[in-house]
């Protein structure tokens, strides 16, 4: 007890601007099931940890990509509108860069959660997960990091090498 | 009274003080004009037709001047997608602190979504004792603070990495930055209530809007000073600013504070999403990127005058402008009238809080002749804004995030204003 008092003295001590504002809640939050989350989540990490069942490939992925992404992202996924997702002309090291998945994006996975959180912009949402694997299998290909007949799901996402996965630096921690 | 015109720096800069000392005297002297000149008729000694008759109604919700209806948030969308881009504050136009709530910039990613605040829930889940949903009404009843915060955009400013200087308003280079008293739930409260297992290192949040924008911040910092906001400058938080509730993370990156905020997932590593890999990645000349630049390094600028503005003729001006650094209070600002060679202390407009918009001011004798001035601030952590040609030689030129080089104005000797690298 006297411990904790200490402890707590020492901390408002030291931050006596929050010390005025360490505040009780109410406690009105409602416990929620697995069955609710899991419903609501939807991120993905790097090992894979929340893709979902499904999978897909890259002569699958070509047609959606015509069909629901080409008229921003431009054929093959470059000179668009929108972002270049692929068909990098220059080096991150040249002036200017090229900056595509194929070059700049660490993890394959991001290119998975991205897609189905976010594409494609008119219709967010409306691609079932096989269609999101397929298209991302296409991107894959486009940046020329998997076969063409290479299945990508939830397994062999994750396995994905991505070129740039050492290019970053933690500025946070630096 | 001589003494006091005495310029304490090259250029005809004048004590900080004189304003203060001297009142009102000089406040009048001379005012930087919008382009074009507006018309005044001369008084001519009637009474003005408005008071001559009885005025309007009151209004359910007041509106800006007809007369200043050119102070207007300017937009930059996609054209394929009118609900991707950005729009910017007219810093140029505003003075004091604090960004009126209808010129806060705005960056969407997919649009404003329309949320109806009883539907809309937040969810608490992931390394946490008891995952909880809250509901607006929920949140409404929890203990409030509030507290004055810029919100900067990384991509802010970032014209200036071009190789030449951008010709336009100060806000429509530098408006991705906007300051309001921001009012909410300290984070620290809400998962108290759910508890954090050992384990939990991150959280990631997720917007609700049709991006279903999702970043990842380090819990040391969601524990330290985040707010769950739902109150701007005293009102609730307007839809483009993430109504009915956004993250408030003070003086990091502006999209780190996800607005329309469902959902808040305790993780032990980030879930590397787009928004923290592809983009908001700052790239070196070596190829490297440096990832998780949260903090929002100190910058200033001068509103007044700045582009756009015509000098009215030589004599006494007062310089102002804002300046801001996500690391703490700025302790200092400089202003140089003769393109960097002197520079005099600012007055710092109080009160100068941490990591919130400071506004600066210094009076100047314009001599009528060809001027560069620019400003420089200096933050409580020992910090200096760096010159353009500092920051490339240690980021390069491809960073696009991270802009904060001193910026520069030219002034000519018929009073014109452009923007240039000094």
């Amino acid at each position: 007890m006297f411990m904790r008092s200490l402890f707590l003295l020492i901390f408002f001590m030291i931050n006596d601007v929050h010390a005025e504002t360490v505040l009780q809640g109410p406690n009105l939050g409602k416990s929620v099931s697995n069955v609710v989350i899991n419903r609501w989540n939807r991120d993905v990490f790097p090992n894979g940890e929340g893709l979902p069942e499904g999978a897909g490939n890259a002569k699958k992925g070509a047609k959606i990509y015509q069909q629901q992404c080409l008229s921003c992202h431009g054929v093959a996924g470059t000179g668009g509108s929108a972002d270049e997702l692929a068909g990098a002309q220059h080096a991150l090291t040249d002036d200017p860069p090229d900056k595509v998945i194929g070059n700049y994006w660490p993890y394959a996975t991001t290119i998975f959660d991205f897609i189905r959180r976010s594409m494609p912009l008119h219709t967010p949402g409306s691609l079932n997960n096989d269609e999101v694997y397929a298209l991302t299998a296409y991107l894959l290909v486009l940046n020329g990091i998997i076969g063409k007949d290479q299945i990508i799901n939830k397994t062999t996402l994750p396995q994905v090498e991505m070129p740039n996965r050492t290019g970053f630096i933690n500025a946070f921690k630096d | 009274m001589e003494n006091q015109l005495q310029p304490v720096a090259g250029g005809g800069l004048l004590d900080r003080r004189l304003f203060l000392k001297r009142g009102l005297i000089f406040s009048t002297a001379a005012a930087v004009s919008p382009q074009p000149f507006a018309k005044v008729k001369p008084f001519d000694g009637n009474l003005p037709g408005w008071m001559l008759k009885p005025g309007a109604p009151f209004s359910n919700y007041g509106e800006p001047s007809w007369y200043e209806k050119a102070t207007i948030r300017w937009k930059m969308e996609n054209s394929m997608a009118p609900g991707n881009g950005v729009s910017w504050t007219p810093i140029h136009d505003l003075e004091g602190t604090i960004t009126p709530n209808g010129l806060h910039f705005e960056r969407h990613h997919n649009g404003v979504p329309e949320i109806d605040p009883k539907r809309h829930q937040l969810l608490i889940h992931g390394l946490v004792k008891k995952p909880l949903i809250f509901s607006v009404d929920d949140l409404l009843r929890y203990p409030m603070c509030s507290m004055f915060c810029f919100i900067e955009c990384g991509g802010n400013s970032n014209a200036g990495w071009r190789s030449k200087p951008i010709q336009t308003r100060a806000g429509y280079f530098h408006g991705m930055a906007s300051c309001s008293e921001w009012t909410g739930i300290p984070l620290s409260v809400l998962l108290e209530e759910t508890g954090i297992k050992a384990a939990g290192k991150w959280l990631v949040s997720e917007g609700a809007d049709a991006a279903a924008m999702n970043v990842s911040i380090p819990l040391e910092k969601a524990l330290d000073d985040c707010i769950v906001a739902l109150y701007q400058n005293g009102e609730r938080i307007r839809p483009e600013n993430g109504y009915p509730m956004r993250l408030l993370v003070p003086g990091w990156e502006g999209v780190l504070n996800v607005k329309w905020l469902r959902r808040m997932h305790v993780t032990n590593r980030p879930s590397m999403t787009r928004n923290e890999t592809s983009k908001y990645t700052d790239l070196l000349p070596s190829g490297k990127a440096r990832q998780f630049s949260f903090f929002m390094d100190a910058k200033s600028l001068i509103t007044k005058p700045s582009p756009g503005y015509k000098m009215n003729g030589s004599g006494l001006y007062q310089i102002t402008g804002l300046a801001w650094s996500g690391r703490g209070r700025i302790s200092r600002v400089e202003i140089s009238a003769d393109g960097g060679n002197s520079w005099a202390e600012a007055q710092l407009q109080d009160p100068v809080l941490s990591k919130c918009f400071t506004r600066f001011r210094i009076p100047w004798q314009w001599q009528g002749k060809e001027a560069i001035i620019m400003s420089r601030a200096i933050d409580e952590t020992g910090y200096q804004q760096p010159l353009r040609e500092t920051l490339i030689s240690q980021r390069g030129k491809h960073g696009y995030f991270h802009y904060n080089a001193i910026v520069c104005w030219k002034i000519t000797a018929d009073g014109e204003i452009s923007h240039v690298y000094a």
